[in-house]
């Protein structure tokens, strides 16, 4: 089977026993959204504009229910060390690694997808005329923070304390993407032109490439006995 | 390469001198010799924490010898192409490494594919009936009994037609008739055409399919014989020659 | 015993330091702005470097480890990377004891400091795994990883950073480019070799001792595994049947 059909068959495998056992998912959407009631309560939107703070709060909310998916991608693999059938699999594991990133990224995406236009409603933004950008910034931040993640998630995993080792290596990993995402997001809700904010995707779309590239390099040492 | 190939000096599948694993300061194994040769069907067994399983795996290269060489098929895995040595690998494991989620005949695609092998819904068929789980090819593993579970993760293992296969305490948690009937499946399947190690407590099912009886103490070989006829209680008597210690009880009820 | 080159390094070091503070507290000037605090920019900045050195020593000595396997790398990767956390913590502990009396504000949100406490954290992240991994080999493999991911990542966090923070202009004048008195920048380097001395020193004094633990260990287990008294003829794996 082909590199690709690998990484295909990979996130197939994920996504088919997620629909199948629908574990993830829910916990995921109820998580990030009672992120975003808290910080509804935490702040007062009548004074406050949404759209300067609102971004910020998205983004702390796919961040958390992200390190949440990332957990559970892994947490598969080593219950009943199932991992061990990958490990014997005659691939190249940065196949396994890349078809990880994307189950990750369609997890994470379908809570975003489900939590933007929610916060849209619920404080009044209009995303529409900026739809096809938002789209693009979400993508993109998405899988730099899914491939930086799978590479730490693959390693935390194996220890006893993950819960707390994977944010604390992720989060100040992913800064450039925490900080690019909500710095483009803010910009295209106020439907400021493209030339303002290009810097960001683009920076967005190098920390993918880079953190990719090296991953794909570095997993194998991630797994190894 | 014929099932009384035994003592001909074909070259062995697995090649092994001096072997050791550390853990930390604690040596699993610590100096093992010893030659696998084709359509032999090696018992190892020995006491707990003898190095049974770390043995295994360092065949299965899942682990890294912390000294001593090994080869398989006359290869260095630390140098050669471990993806082409894998291919030519099975595993069958206490644990199925299949998942719970997904059905009989899609755990075996999914395996096939990984492997490089064309699978489809009719050649899983075909792969579960050998087996005798054609009847529940639609079921989903959490659905099956530990027996069955089992058989599917034979039937998993073998599916890329390994030349070796590796069991590692596959009668775990089998009730009587769940052991016979995977004894029954191993003695179809391995009927002298392919290399197999078998480390397990249950020596009583395993006997049976064994060639040849290696066990391990305290990190090294202690005895190496052919198993012609032996019985449980002839390897008992010997195990407790060996290793002054009592077999461990079979975890099979 | 040590060896020569580790003894010099350590009398170099000790000459250097007392002729560093006599630079930064005496010889140069008092800044005219700022005052007397504005002296702990000679710690501050060496400092920075030296935070800089460790985490790309780590990297590289990281990636030698990955090529090669052999532990001296790994000691060595270990050993910048703490030295790298001493030194990104004497920045994170000077800079607002400078920031305080001069801006009247403890932390400036500045991008330097700002991207100095992410790597911090990424490096006290390092640490931490490694001390949660199982074994050695995976607590050198894990932190290889990590650190090669981390030293990729710190010019890209630098940046994001400091579009973050806008264009406005830099709070703190660190630059040594125009400005600087001449005997200022005297002092800068005095004390800049100085800590590249303590650097270099407290290096070896770590890789050494992670050296010798090393060999205590492989003692303990020689004297484990082969008892040095007479042992029955049926000891451990000797049984043939």
């Amino acid at each position: 089977m082909s590199y690709l059909g690998i990484v295909a068959l990979v996130a197939a495998k994920d996504l088919r026993t997620e629909l199948r056992s629908r574990e993830q998912a829910l916990s995921l959407m109820v998580f990030a959204l009672l992120v975003l009631v808290v910080f509804n309560f935490a702040f007062d939107f009548t004074i406050l504009d949404f759209g300067s703070l609102g971004p910020g709060i998205l983004w702390v909310a796919f961040i958390f229910s992200g390190v949440l998916a990332l957990n559970h991608a892994f947490r598969i693999e080593r219950e009943q060390d199932r991992i061990e059938g990958i490990l014997l699999a005659p691939i190249d594991r940065s196949a396994f690694y890349l078809g990880k990133v994307l189950s990750t990224v369609i997890f994470m995406g379908t809570v975003e997808a489900v939590l933007v236009p929610l916060s849209a409603i619920l404080f009044n933004q209009s995303i529409t005329p900026r739809l096809g950008l938002m789209v693009l910034a979400l993508v993109l931040n998405t899988i730099g923070f899914a491939a930086v993640g799978t590479l730490f998630a693959a390693i935390t995993t194996q220890t006893r304390r993950s819960e707390v080792l994977l944010p604390l290596l992720l989060f100040p990993a992913a800064v450039p993407i925490a900080l690019a995402a909500v710095r483009a997001t803010s910009h295209i809700l106020a439907g400021r032109p493209f030339a303002r904010y290009a810097n960001w995707i683009y920076m967005s779309a190098a920390y993918d490439l880079v953190f990719i590239a090296a991953a794909v390099l570095l997993f194998d040492y991630a797994l190894q006995e | 390469m014929t099932a009384n190939a035994r003592s001909a000096p074909a070259a062995p599948l697995v090649a092994v001198r001096g072997l050791v694993k550390m853990y930390g300061g604690f040596a699993a194994l610590d100096g093992v010799d010893l030659d696998i040769g084709p359509a032999e069907s090696v018992l190892l067994l020995g006491p707990n924490g003898a190095g049974k399983s770390t043995f295994l795996r360092l065949v299965a290269m899942l682990q890294r010898p912390s000294g001593g060489t090994i080869r398989l098929w006359g290869e260095d895995p630390a140098r050669a192409d471990r993806t082409a040595l894998r291919r030519r690998i099975g595993l069958l494991s206490h644990q199925g490494f299949l998942y719970d989620h997904l059905t009989a005949a899609e755990n075996l695609v999914f395996y096939g594919r990984l492997y490089g092998l064309a699978m489809d819904a009719g050649r899983a068929r075909a792969a579960l009936a050998e087996v005798g789980l054609e009847g529940r090819r639609d079921d989903v593993v959490r659905a099956l009994s530990r027996g069955m579970q089992q058989r599917l993760a034979l039937a998993r293992a073998l599916l890329h037609d390994p030349g070796m296969v590796l069991l590692d305490e596959p009668f775990t948690g089998l009730d009587r008739h769940g052991a016979r009937m995977l004894q029954a499946m191993l003695r179809a399947r391995l009927d002298g055409s392919r290399t197999c190690l078998m480390v397990t407590h249950d020596f009583e099912p395993a006997i049976p399919l064994a060639t040849r009886i290696v066990i391990l103490a305290g990190g090294r070989v202690a005895l190496d014989r052919p198993a012609a006829g032996l019985d449980a209680p002839g390897l008992d008597a010997i195990y407790r020659g060996v290793t002054d210690l009592a077999m461990p009880p079979p975890s099979a009820s | 015993m040590r060896a020569m080159p580790s003894r010099i390094l350590i009398a170099l070091t000790a000459l250097a330091v007392p002729v560093s503070l006599h630079m930064a507290l005496v010889v140069a000037p008092t800044e005219e702005k700022m005052g007397v605090v504005q002296r702990i920019f000679y710690y501050h900045v060496p400092s920075a470097f030296m935070a800089f050195l460790g985490v790309g020593l780590c990297a590289i000595m990281s990636a030698l480890y990955l090529w090669r396997r052999e532990r001296r790398f790994d000691i060595m990767a270990h050993a910048a990377a703490e030295l790298g956390v001493l030194f990104c913590t004497i920045v994170l502990v000077t800079g607002p004891i400078w920031a305080r009396p001069v801006w009247g504000v403890w932390w400036t949100g500045e991008v330097r400091l700002t991207s100095t406490l992410i790597l911090w954290l990424i490096y006290v992240g390092y640490l931490l795994l490694r001390e949660n991994a199982e074994n050695r080999e995976q607590a050198a493999r894990w932190g290889a990883v990590v650190a090669i991911v981390g030293a990729l990542d710190m010019p890209i966090i630098y940046k994001s950073v400091e579009w973050w923070r806008g264009l406005h202009p830099k709070v703190l004048k660190i630059s040594g480019g125009g400005g600087l008195d001449p005997s200022m920048e005297r002092a800068l380097l005095v004390c800049t070799i100085t800590f590249l001395l303590l650097f270099a020193t407290l290096f070896l004094e770590r890789v050494r001792v992670a050296l010798l633990e090393d060999e205590v260990e492989a003692l303990e287990h020689a004297i484990g595994r082969r008892p040095a008294v007479a042992a029955p003829a049926s000891g451990p794996g000797g049984t043939r049947s």
